[in-house]
């Protein structure tokens, strides 16, 4: 089960294909064993401490162990698979 | 909020005031006339411990403490509790002043492990961190320390600069003034070349060893729209946070007192022709070792306390109770003055810091002690921690802060031959306004001590070497003695003295014994004239006797004439 975070900055270009690219690529390798959770750091600005937020946009994967930061738009599939390690099916 | 103000003008010649922001650390809003530019970001940079952290923060905690400046302080490297710690001996409360809302630690950690970097990015996380701390409590003072840790968590470097550059034009905007820290570089102020960002104000902090003695150096490199100090100031770091070595105005318009105060030596007083030293003049006391310096400042001292002013004694060579106890034997209770807090001792060996924080100590404690006399017994240990220039480098700004606070300030210097070098003391001699020499003077087997006044400038001053003597009652001079070959001193005079008193007890002697004399010589004559007198008498009672005698034989014959004429006359009767 994969507890994936993304925090963003309001509804930019670079936050907005970071979560579609993320959710294509959940669809194909996690298939119904994932939930993200997107946070909005224009909202929720105090959230940025907690895991410690410096990019915009970053993924965290809170589970499983151990945390990961990705940060970017997520374009580049092969290492966000690795980021996140996922071994390609 | 307190600020200063420098005019600047912009292109349509308009005044444009640049505001300054106080930073509340000593010396360093007198270095920068004012303080940091208000709304502008400073960089201050330095190689590793040399007190960025610990600068930048003061700022903060002054700031808000003492400015009313709430401040938030980004960490990259510390850890709030860890700086909360670090600070504590400082007398800083973190945690309070976290909790009161003026200040905000926010820390930010960077770990290149955990991150992997895929695609295009931004930092817009820090600065929504940075603008949530903010406006949580109206920050106006911002530190970013060390933000070169994002260099080394973040490897695109492209993206980084770009940031970088918007953060600062961010903070600009914001109009908060922000301090940011970077480690020096090789070839560049800081590591990463920051200061092609950050570059209103640079200032740099060094931290050097010279002869085994540390030493801390801070420069304003650059300014923007603003004179500064552009001089290397040292600086130290003690109890209290940071204290920068203030500039000494290179104006000789310093005030001058023409009140005179006492020596404590009354005879001393007496061969000047104001009764003593003028108030914020500065005197060196100058002589062989054992001619009796110490004593002679110690005396100032007391006479500086029994009139109820402050004396703040540096001693460099012996330990202040040494001083109490070896006064003490000359009648000088300094013992009470300490108690009563009038005599204040400040001892150190001055190999214990380098030249540059001797400065700033001594400052430090005049500052605190506010004192109206100020003894340096002796300064000629200084020299074993710089040259002599340095020293007398060092003696300048001294004697220029000390006057402009109109203290007098007594020094004693050790000249190490006994045939005195008068041109030179450590060449204070040129700067001081009185300077009192103690010759050894050796004659006939033995030393002795003859003070004289080199000069004096303002009075008068007696041209004679009085000898000065040190009893268990005290300091003396002895008077001039001039016997028939010269000035005398020492058993030489006291044997002249004897010599004439026996002369002249014997003159008295002879003196009576003449007058015993004459005495017994007008009895005698007086004697040879009774005997006279008498003589004289009888001879005229005899004279008298014989005009009697004729007188009587006259009246006889008289009557006897008469007698018989009438006895003549009886005869012819007729009858």
């Amino acid at each position: 089960m994969y507890e994936l975070r993304l925090y963003v900055a309001g509804k930019t270009t670079k936050s907005v294909t970071a979560l579609s690219n993320l959710k294509k690529y959940c669809e194909e390798h996690m298939k119904g064993e994932y939930t993200i959770e997107v946070i909005d750091l224009l909202t929720h600005p105090q959230l940025a401490e907690g895991d410690q937020i410096l990019a915009i946009p970053t993924l965290v994967k809170k589970v499983p162990e151990p945390v990961r930061k990705i940060i970017g738009d997520l374009s580049n599939k092969e290492k966000v698979l690795v980021g996140l390690d996922i071994r390609p099916k | 909020m307190s600020d200063t103000l420098t005019p600047i003008f912009n292109n349509q010649n308009q005044l444009n005031i640049l505001h300054k922001t106080p930073t509340g650390i000593s010396g360093l809003d007198q270095i920068t006339l004012g303080g940091l530019p208000t709304g502008r970001p400073t960089l201050i940079c330095g190689s590793a411990g040399c007190g960025k952290t610990l600068f930048s923060l003061e700022f903060i905690i002054r700031g808000a403490q003492e400015f009313n400046e709430p401040g938030v302080f980004i960490a990259f490297e510390e850890k709030a509790e860890e700086l909360a710690v670090n600070v504590a001996s400082l007398g800083f409360d973190l945690n309070k002043l976290q909790e009161d809302k003026k200040i905000k630690i926010d820390y930010i950690h960077v770990d290149r492990s955990e991150i992997e970097e895929t695609g295009e990015y931004d930092l817009e996380g820090l600065f929504i961190r940075l603008g949530y701390a903010i406006d949580s409590i109206g920050a106006k003072r911002v530190v970013l320390d060390t933000i070169e840790n994002l260099f080394s968590g973040l490897s695109n470097q492209t993206i980084l600069r770009a940031e970088l550059r918007r953060l600062f034009q961010w903070l600009k905007d914001r109009g908060v003034t922000a301090i940011i820290t970077g480690e020096r570089g090789e070839s560049s102020l800081t590591r990463q070349g920051l200061e092609e960002y950050v570059s209103d104000c640079v200032i740099l902090l060094d931290h050097r060893i010279i002869n085994q003695i540390s030493t801390r150096r801070l420069r304003v490199v650059k300014y923007r729209g603003s004179v500064h100090g552009t001089n290397e100031y040292p600086f130290l770091i003690d109890e209290e946070g940071i204290s920068v070595l203030p500039v000494t105005s290179l104006k000789l318009n310093k005030p001058v007192s023409s009140e005179s105060i006492s020596s404590g030596i009354d005879a001393l007083d007496d061969m000047l022709s104001k009764k003593g030293f003028y108030r914020g003049s500065s005197i060196l006391v100058s002589g062989t070792a054992g001619t009796g310096k110490t004593s002679i400042s110690s005396s100032f001292a007391n006479e500086t306390c029994n009139r109820g002013e402050k004396c703040l004694f540096f001693a460099f060579e012996e330990s202040p109770q040494q001083i109490i106890r070896n006064m003490h034997s000359i009648n000088m209770d300094l013992q009470k003055h300490v108690d009563n807090g009038l005599l204040h001792f400040y001892a150190s060996r001055p190999t214990l810091y380098g030249l540059e924080m001797h400065l700033v100590a001594i400052h430090k404690a005049i500052r605190k002690f506010k004192p109206s006399v100020v003894i340096l017994d002796p300064i000629t240990n200084l020299i074993t921690v710089g040259t002599v220039s340095e020293v007398k480098a060092m003696l300048v700004r001294l004697i220029d802060f000390l006057q402009e606070e109109q203290i007098t300030v007594m020094f004693t210097a050790l000249t190490l031959n006994t045939v005195i070098n008068e041109q030179t003391d450590e060449g204070v001699s040129s700067l001081v306004d009185a300077w009192l020499l103690i010759k050894d003077i050796e004659l006939n087997g033995e030393r002795n001590r003859g003070l004289y006044i080199m000069k004096s400038r303002g009075m008068q001053h007696s041209n004679q070497i009085r000898e000065f003597v040190i009893t268990d009652k005290g300091l003396d001079l002895v008077d001039v003695y001039l016997g028939p070959e010269g000035v005398l001193i020492g058993s030489a005079r006291e044997a002249q003295m004897l010599l004439e008193e026996t002369g002249q007890v014997l003159h008295t002697h002879a003196i009576s014994r003449k007058d015993r004399e004459l005495l017994r010589k007008r009895k005698v004559l007086e004697g040879k004239i009774e005997s006279l007198k008498t003589e004289f008498e009888s001879t005229e009672e005899e004279l008298n006797k014989i005009y009697i005698e004729e007188d009587l034989k006259k009246e006889i014959m008289e009557q006897t004439r008469q007698k018989v004429t009438d006895i003549r006359r009886g005869n012819n009767s007729p009858e």
